[in-house]
């Protein structure tokens, strides 16, 4: 049952795409780097190229963590919605199928200067 | 000649009982089903509607008589600590951001409270029921009441408390416990009862209001020592209502029981999310500790809420489903809200700060598996940062879950080093949650989440559209006086000036 209610019920999600004036919102989350409270929850155009979103968008929020310095996001390891996932750098957003409210992950392994002591 | 008898005088239960039960007539204009028509939808079967014991048998005249005789001392107690220069005798203007997230965040609750069991009281066909409600209903408009006005004084002086409507309506943190009460008052009212008067008030409320007020005792905080006990004896009265209301739904029929088992594993899940930050307050907050989070939950969650729910197997109900996750969370929870609250606190209407190397000690000892191990370097690194000149603030802004409204700083239940992150798809859209707990909760009633007004969605649509500027107007939030290090604000620079004025001859 989608809601238990008196008559038949349909509701209306409130951050739906065409709310946010041609952008969408992307989360990217460096797993095990824990200085960043939650995934960065971004907000950007769907034609940006994957690579101007890591260069522009990411790197500059991550520059807090004292491992930003040592990574190069082309080559670390990424998931999509929990799945094992190749990014096509020089394409868009859109074209790497990265879908609104999408979830994506990247892992650098053996570098955690913050969870050293784990 | 006739003789004049002295009308014999009713006694308490005489009185309760020409109350509440010449109230419950039978209707002839319309019928039962029409007269109360939400009773019935949500599943719960009731066969006899006077089985419902209110065991307080409180009438509306003692209940006035005994509610004024309280109010009439809060006020004197008020009154005296605005004039005794109350709001300099706390240990410490940091307590001060305690007192601010309960009224932007917990007062408006009550006040939420209070409109439920207004429909409550509406709702149920039960006589008994309906006065408990009622007056249930009454006390927690009292309580919204006394807190604010036991807490305008600090307004007067310090910072963070001009806006806390504003807050309870916009503040991106406030949707959490909104969300909460907005969930219970659009349940029906069995589910709200158990909600509201089972899982708060009865399973939670010490976890919320025992270290609060004791935290405000320690602390100097006389105007909030004093809401607090006005407030406990209700607090006994609607415990009783939670737990007879229970009781009776299982009685009832046992029908009922997987339904009630489905409420309290939904309601426990999401008060337990929401007391998480007093767990932060304890632990972080209080310039003055009670007790660590940790102890706290063994005491009122481990003890007292164990012992619940072994008297409550007789009725076939287990612990929530949630127990194990939440116990697992228990030496962490604390750490991650407060690193979050340091790294947003550029939109926070109370200041954060990073703790002294003497509250770190105290940390650690509280938390020998957790705090040295995950949660101090962290820390340092931060403090790093604020000595070089480049204080962390995260403009990468949070992602929230869908139902708990949280930002997803919790870890998973096994893993202290991964963010729990949790995804669904409904109707072609995607939904991101911070624990399993949320996850199930969702995909129950997916219509009814998927209207979740997400704070930080929020901010990038119109009218504000991504300017941070008119969003903290938006919310009433004044940038450089309300926000940002405790380090340097407004606050700590008056405390310590008007601390000495009162202290020295300077």
């Amino acid at each position: 049952m989608a809601l238990t209610s008196t008559k038949p019920y349909v509701g209306v999600p409130r951050d739906l795409v065409q709310n946010f004036n041609g952008k969408q919102i992307v989360y990217v989350c460096w797993d095990h780097h824990m200085l960043f409270a939650t995934p960065l929850m971004l907000v950007v155009e769907p034609e940006m190229s994957f690579g101007d979103l890591l260069e522009n968008v990411v790197k500059p929020l991550i520059g807090a963590d004292p491992d930003a310095a040592v990574v190069d996001l082309t080559k670390v390891e990424w998931l999509k919605s929990g799945r094992s996932w190749a990014p096509d750098f020089g394409a868009s957003l859109a074209v790497n199928g990265i879908v609104h409210k999408e979830q994506l992950r990247f892992s650098t392994p053996g570098v955690n200067s913050l969870l050293a002591a784990a | 000649m006739d003789m004049q008898v002295a009308k014999k005088k009713l006694s308490l239960k005489e009185k309760y009982k020409l109350l509440t039960r010449d109230l419950g007539w039978d209707t002839t204009y319309h019928t039962k089903d029409e007269v109360f028509p939400y009773v019935q939808y949500e599943g719960i079967k009731i066969h006899d509607w006077d089985k419902w014991e209110d065991p307080f048998r409180l009438t509306m005249d003692s209940y006035w008589k005994y509610q004024a005789e309280k109010e009439r001392k809060f006020y004197a107690i008020i009154d005296a600590h605005a004039q005794n220069n109350g709001h300099l005798h706390i240990t410490d203007a940091r307590y001060l951001s305690a007192l601010k997230i309960f009224l932007q965040a917990i007062s408006p609750g009550e006040y939420a409270a209070g409109k439920g069991f207004a429909r409550m009281g509406r709702e149920f066909p039960g006589v008994g029921t309906q006065v408990a409600c009622q007056m249930q209903s009454i006390d927690e408009i009292r309580h919204a009441q006394t807190q604010i006005h036991a807490l305008s004084n600090y307004n007067k002086f310090y910072n963070g408390f001009h806006a806390f409507a504003d807050a309870r309506d916009r503040m991106w943190y406030c949707t959490l416990p909104r969300s909460f009460f907005d969930d219970a008052l659009s349940s029906g009212p069995f589910e709200f009862m158990i909600a509201i008067g089972f899982s708060f008030e009865y399973v939670l409320t010490n976890l919320l209001f025992v270290p609060f007020m004791s935290g405000a005792a320690y602390n100097g905080d006389m105007a909030t020592v004093t809401f607090g006990f006005s407030a406990q004896s209700d607090e006994a009265r609607h415990m009783t209502l939670g737990l007879e209301c229970i009781k009776f739904m299982l009685e009832q029929d046992p029908a009922n029981l997987p339904i009630v088992q489905g409420w309290i594993d939904k309601w426990f899940w999401r008060g337990f999310r929401l007391l998480g930050v007093v767990g932060t307050m304890m632990d972080y907050m209080l310039p003055k500790r009670v007790m660590s989070w940790r102890e706290a939950w063994n005491i009122y969650g481990v003890e007292n809420g164990g012992a619940l729910f072994r008297d409550l197997a007789r009725y076939g109900i287990r612990p929530p489903k949630g127990w194990d996750d939440a116990e697992k969370g228990i030496d962490h929870m604390s750490h991650q809200f407060m690193l979050a609250l340091y790294q947003y606190n550029f939109g926070t209407a109370f200041h954060s700060w990073i703790p002294s190397e003497d509250e770190m000690v105290w940390l650690s000892k509280k938390y020998p598996d957790t705090f040295d191990k995950y949660y101090r370097p962290r820390w340092a690194h931060l403090s790093k940062l604020k000595a070089a000149g480049t204080p962390f603030a995260n403009m990468g802004l949070a992602k929230l879950c869908q139902t708990c409204q949280i930002p997803t700083v919790f870890t998973e239940p096994d893993d202290p080093t991964s963010l729990c992150q949790r995804e669904t798809e409904y109707k072609g859209e995607k939904y991101h949650f911070c624990s399993d707990g949320c996850q199930h909760i969702f995909e129950n009633e997916p219509e009814k989440y998927i209207q979740a007004w997400l704070p930080m969605q929020q901010l990038f649509q119109a009218p504000i559209n991504g300017d941070l500027g008119a969003w903290m107007n938006w919310v009433s939030l004044i940038p450089g006086k309300d926000n940002g290090d405790f380090d340097g604000s407004e606050d700590e620079r008056n405390f310590a000036a008007w601390r000495q004025q009162a202290t020295s001859n300077q």
